[in-house]
Order: C-alpha cells, then structure tokens, then sequence
C-alpha cells in the first residue's frame, strides 16, 4: 500500500440511502486518509450503522460511491476488514471461538477450499493479541460479552486488513476490554491501518479517536477531532439532546425537526 | 431376532427400512441448517405446500410416476418459500404470520384438489391420498434409488459448501462482506431442503415430514456444541427413527410407517432434551438441587454458629425446632445436618439436639469472618 499512501483509504461522495421512500442517508461525503481513527456520532437513527453496510455492499445505496484507496469496494474486498455488532448473530450457535476467529480466513480461502493450519495459526495469533488465547477451544455460547467483543476483533484481524470497519465494539463491554480495544486501534493505527468506529460515549472520542464524524442523516460535520467536535457541532447533529442531557435549557435549533422524526428507526 | 432376520430377508420391509434410514439421513442432515436458522417453520409450510405441487403435477400428466409427482411437489414448495419472502419483504405481516397463511393455503387448495379428485373415480387417481400421511409399504427399490440420488446429492453440496453454509448461518452480513453470494448460498440451501422434504413425501406424507426436518436436529443439538457432530448425530437419529419405525409398523399391528417413525424420532427429542449431554435439562436439575442442598447445608452451619455464638458457648446444643425455624423458606434440615455430621462438624448431643464439633466451630468461624468484617 505504500504506493497508495496519496490516495484516500476512503472516498465516500454523495452516499444516499433509503428504506422505502425515507432517506437513512443523505449525500453524504466522507474521506479519510490511510492511519486514523475515526469515530462515526450520531443520534439512534442517525445511520451510523446504514453508512457502514451500505460501504461494504450489504445495503444498496440510491445514489453515490465509495472508493477503497481509489477503487471500487467489489475489487478492494482483501483490503478491508468488518466487526459487525455483537448483537447480529446467535451466540448459541454450534462452534468454538477459534472456527468463529477462521471465519475471518474464508474471503482469501475462496470457494470450496477448508481453512488449513496457516489459517489456524493466523486465528490463534489473532486470539493471542486480543487476550483470548486461552479460549480458543471453547463454546462460543459460554463467553461473556466482552470476549465476545474480542472475538469478533480477533476475526477482523485475520483479515489482515488496511481499513476495518466496526459497529459499535464499545457496546456492553467492560473497562478491561475497552482498554484493551482501545490499545488494539492505537496498534493498529501505528501500522498505518485506518479504523472506522461506530461510537456512542461523545466523553471518549476526543480520547480514542483522531478523526470524527457526526451525522444525523446528512453529514453535519467530519474532520480531526480538535477542530469538528465542538459543542456547535454536536447540538446541530443531536438536534435538542445534547441540551436535554446537560439540562441547559429546551430550546431546539430550527431545522433540526425533519432528521430527529427518523430517530424513531432502528440505527 | 425374527425382525432382524426380516430386515435383511424380507424385500418389502428391507426396501422400506432402506428408504426410511435414506430419509432420515437427508432429513436430519438439512433440518440441522434449518433449526441453526429458525427456519424450522418453513420446512413445515413446504411440506404442506407440497400436497397442491404433487396432485396438480398428476392432474396435468396423468401419470403416478414418481418423478412427475415429486417435481410438482418440489415446485410449489419453491413457489410457497419465494411468496414467504415476498409477504415478509413487501407487506407489514411479519414472518410467523406469513408461515401460517402461506401453509392453510397451500394446504386447503391442495385437500380441495384433493376431494376432487375422490369424488370423480377413476382407477388412476387411487392411493393419492398416500401423499397426505405417507405409505412406506408402497416404497419400491426404485423410489428408494431416486430418494438416495437426491438425497445424496443434496448432501454432496452441504459437503463441498460447508464453509459457505456455516458462515450463511452464522453471520450473513459477514460472509457477504468477505464478497460470497449470500442471497444465492441461501437460495440454495432453501433448495436443498425442498429436495429433502420431496423425497420423504411418497414415505411419511406431507403433514408429518415437518418432524423428520425438524426433531432430529432438535435432538442432536441437545448433545453436541460442535456443527460437523450436529448434523452427523442428527443424520443418525434420524435414520435410527426411520427403520425403527419401518420394522415396528411390519409387526402387522396395522400400524402405518410414517406415524410410528414420528413417534420414535419424539422419543429421542425427549430423552435427548432430559439427558443431553450438552444441555440435558436432568443433568441442570441435578446441579441445580446440588447447589441448593449446599447452600442449605452452609445455611444450617451457620445458623448453630450463629446461636453459639449468642450463647458465647461454642458447643450449646440446640433443637431441630429451632434450626428449622430459623429454615423456614429452605426446609432439609434434618437432611443438612446429617450431612453436616458425617463431615464430622456437627454432632447430637441428645436426641433432636444439635452442637457444633470442634472442626464445625473452626469451619463456621473461617466461613463467618469475612462477612462479619
């Protein structure tokens, strides 16, 4: 990738989508230079969650593109890597930690071919950095959801990846485990891997992440944490919440009643 | 030993058996995908749907031949999964719902179809109605090669497809990340179960199929947190229940085969729910009263602790009465201090009362000094 390093790791122009007739998203832009952490804040609703499926396929977007170091997703897939919410498959399911960590191996594998010991290897390694190599043989059904959370970010790092995608990691973990993940962006950071974070905690971002982006629909504000994460920012992007939560005052910005009647609807 | 010697030697029952075991193989191999998937369901609504497929297949060939029946019942089981998919998709009916209405459908179109054909006789519609409850006796070496083609094949691409299928069962949105066609994989695997209710229809009918789909993964699931041994001990009871089932009908009780196969295939959920190795709710029962007695027993330790130490004698011997008053909600403590004295803490001092042994004091204090902190 270094011949890459000019280009954007993401190119994100005029991404809109829609369920039915109600935009999720709105002409939204983004681009995010190769070795930042960026976090993605919003309201429930604010399609934090739409923006990442619908860059790695899995919602068909309207309108718009999105550029993986200045191609198209289909052909970059090897360069990217995903944690879905924790909450999005059955924890009951019938399998160990480490099949769960190889599933990160099957994009490379390729039809009809079974993960081998490299991939084994390159599973238990990855189990070994998120500290859950002690679990490797154990029933996924039996793991709190910090390891949980752990062992989809073992998966992701199979993937041996230049830009991860993750929704929501922090959610439901302990303090021990939004230590480690937190030290895991920073390495992976210092590779030179960008990271997209769907985050909840406003506290944290100027802590976790370099970059940010708020949004409510459309794009309310996206650059380095230092100059876009202002408390002007953040009242246009939660409309009356923020207020709502520090308790000064009701008054609520015009303009922000069209987006917050979306809230409604599942992030 | 006469039904073993008839399994082998006798060609109706051997054939019948054969296609029961085929059946159950299939049937518990693809039923575990279905049930990883809550899918159960719509094996169900496929099979019921299948009966409208199989009698307007012979109305418009006029043929009984096997093939053109199980191709009809292969269609309309198609045909009622794709409008499943478009009831749920386009309409605000959610999916149990849907299941309900697709399967009384297919299902009432196809027994009107089917009293039709009753009410106008003519010798070729005869033995339709096998198709409602099965009739295994009918089975003939052919119908046994067909299902074991099929069957075989439809295994032969859960084989090949493993991984594929594990990760459409798994985690979906992954697997289409990684670039894998999941709307075809899923496609699919909804073919390869279609294919898998058809052949069981001429043997068990479509109203019973959905417990060959369903129980034998319900059972295997109870005694393996492992896919590959999942389906393999799924396979096996269902092909357990098949010729089971096959040589307890041949007993000439008048029994039919397809009934008496469910009936084996419940009993193994049965046990299997009571005493699976992985989940048997006897064995969480056991824990559970093991923990409890513990529990009451500790209870009871400290309870004469407690009452020795208000008496600032370590030894004061104390009635049942008085242990059981201070019991009341967990009762057993007869049964605890039993326990408790052949562990050599408590001892009876005179009939019905009870002091603490030296070791019960040192036990008692040791368990006692962290909470009084």
């Amino acid at each position: 990738m270094d011949n890459q390093t000019n280009l954007p790791a993401i190119d994100i122009t005029d991404l809109t989508v829609a369920y039915q007739d109600k935009p999720v998203l709105w002409d939204v832009d983004l681009q995010v230079p190769p070795g930042v952490l960026l976090a993605i804040v919003g309201p429930n609703g604010a399609g934090k969650t739409t923006l990442i499926k619908s860059v790695l396929g899995l919602i068909k977007p309207v309108a718009g593109q999105t550029l993986i170091f200045g191609a198209p997703y289909a052909t970059q897939r090897r360069l990217v890597a995903y944690v879905p919410q924790r909450g999005s498959v059955d924890w009951d399911f019938p399998t160990s930690v480490l099949d769960v960590v190889m599933m990160g191996r099957y994009g490379r594998l390729g039809w009809l071919r079974r993960p081998g010991r490299d991939d084994r290897e390159a599973a238990l390694g990855a189990l070994e950095k998120v500290g859950m190599a002690r679990y490797a043989g154990r029933q996924i059904s039996q793991l709190s959801g910090g390891q949980q959370q752990r062992t989809f970010l073992a998966r992701a790092l199979v993937q041996d990846a230049q830009v991860y995608f993750m929704d929501e990691p922090f959610q439901g973990v302990d303090a021990t485990t939004e230590r480690a993940i937190v030290d895991l962006l920073k390495e992976l950071r210092g590779a030179g891997k960008s990271v997209v974070v769907v985050h909840h905690d406003l506290q944290t971002v100027p802590e976790y992440f370099d970059w940010v982006l708020l949004l409510n629909i459309r794009r309310i504000a996206a650059g380095p944490v230092g100059v876009v994460f202002t408390e002007e920012n953040l009242r246009r992007a939660y409309g009356g919440r923020v207020g709502f939560l520090g308790g000064n005052g009701h008054s609520e910005p015009a303009g922000t009643a069209a987006p917050r009647r979306a809230e409604t609807q599942a992030g | 030993m006469d039904l073993l010697n008839s399994l082998f030697f006798d060609y109706t029952i051997r054939t019948v058996a054969l296609g029961a075991a085929v059946l159950g193989i299939v049937a518990g191999a693809l039923g575990s995908f279905a049930l990883l998937r809550r899918q159960s369901l719509l094996g169900d609504a496929m099979s019921h749907a299948a009966l409208p497929g199989v009698l307007l297949a012979f109305m418009l060939t006029g043929s009984k031949a096997p093939v053109a029946l199980v191709l009809g019942a292969a269609v309309a089981g198609v045909l009622a999964t794709f409008l499943l998919l478009a009831i749920t998709r386009y309409s605000r009916i959610k999916e149990d719902a849907a299941l309900g209405v697709i399967l009384s459908v297919f299902f009432g179109f196809g027994l009107l179809l089917l009293t039709f054909l009753q009410r106008n006789p003519t010798a070729a519609q005869a033995g339709l109605n096998k198709f409602l409850f099965g009739q295994a006796a009918t089975l003939l070496t052919r119908d046994v090669v067909v299902m074991a083609l099929f069957g075989g094949a439809a295994l032969l691409v859960v084989v090949l497809l493993w991984k594929e299928f594990k990760l459409l069962s798994f985690d979906r949105d992954f697997g289409a990340s990684l670039g894998y066609p999941m709307t075809v994989l899923d496609a699919l695997l909804t073919i390869l179960l279609v294919i898998g209710i058809v052949i069981g229809l001429q043997a068990v009918g479509v109203v019973l199929m959905s417990a060959l789909i369903v129980a034998p993964a319900a059972a295997a699931r109870q005694w393996t947190d492992r896919l590959s041994t999942m389906i393999v001990v799924a396979s096996a009871f269902g092909a357990l229940a098949g010729v089971a089932g096959a040589l307890i009908s041949s007993l000439g009780t008048g029994l039919s085969t397809g009934p008496v196969v469910v009936l084996v295939i419940s009993v193994i959920v049965l046990l299997s729910l009571l005493f699976g190795a992985a989940r048997g709710l006897a064995w969480a029962w056991l824990r559970r009263r093991r923990s409890r007695r513990t529990l009451r027993t500790q209870a009871v330790l400290a309870n004469l602790h407690d009452l020795a130490v208000e008496h600032h004698n370590p030894h004061y011997a104390h009635s049942v009465a008085t242990l059981r008053a201070m019991n009341r909600y967990q009762g057993g403590v007869r049964h605890s201090l039993r326990v408790l004295a052949d562990q050599g803490l408590v001892h009876e001092v005179t009939p019905g009362n009870w002091a603490l042994t030296d070791a019960g004091v040192a036990r008692a204090g040791a368990a006692d000094a962290p909470a009084q902190e």
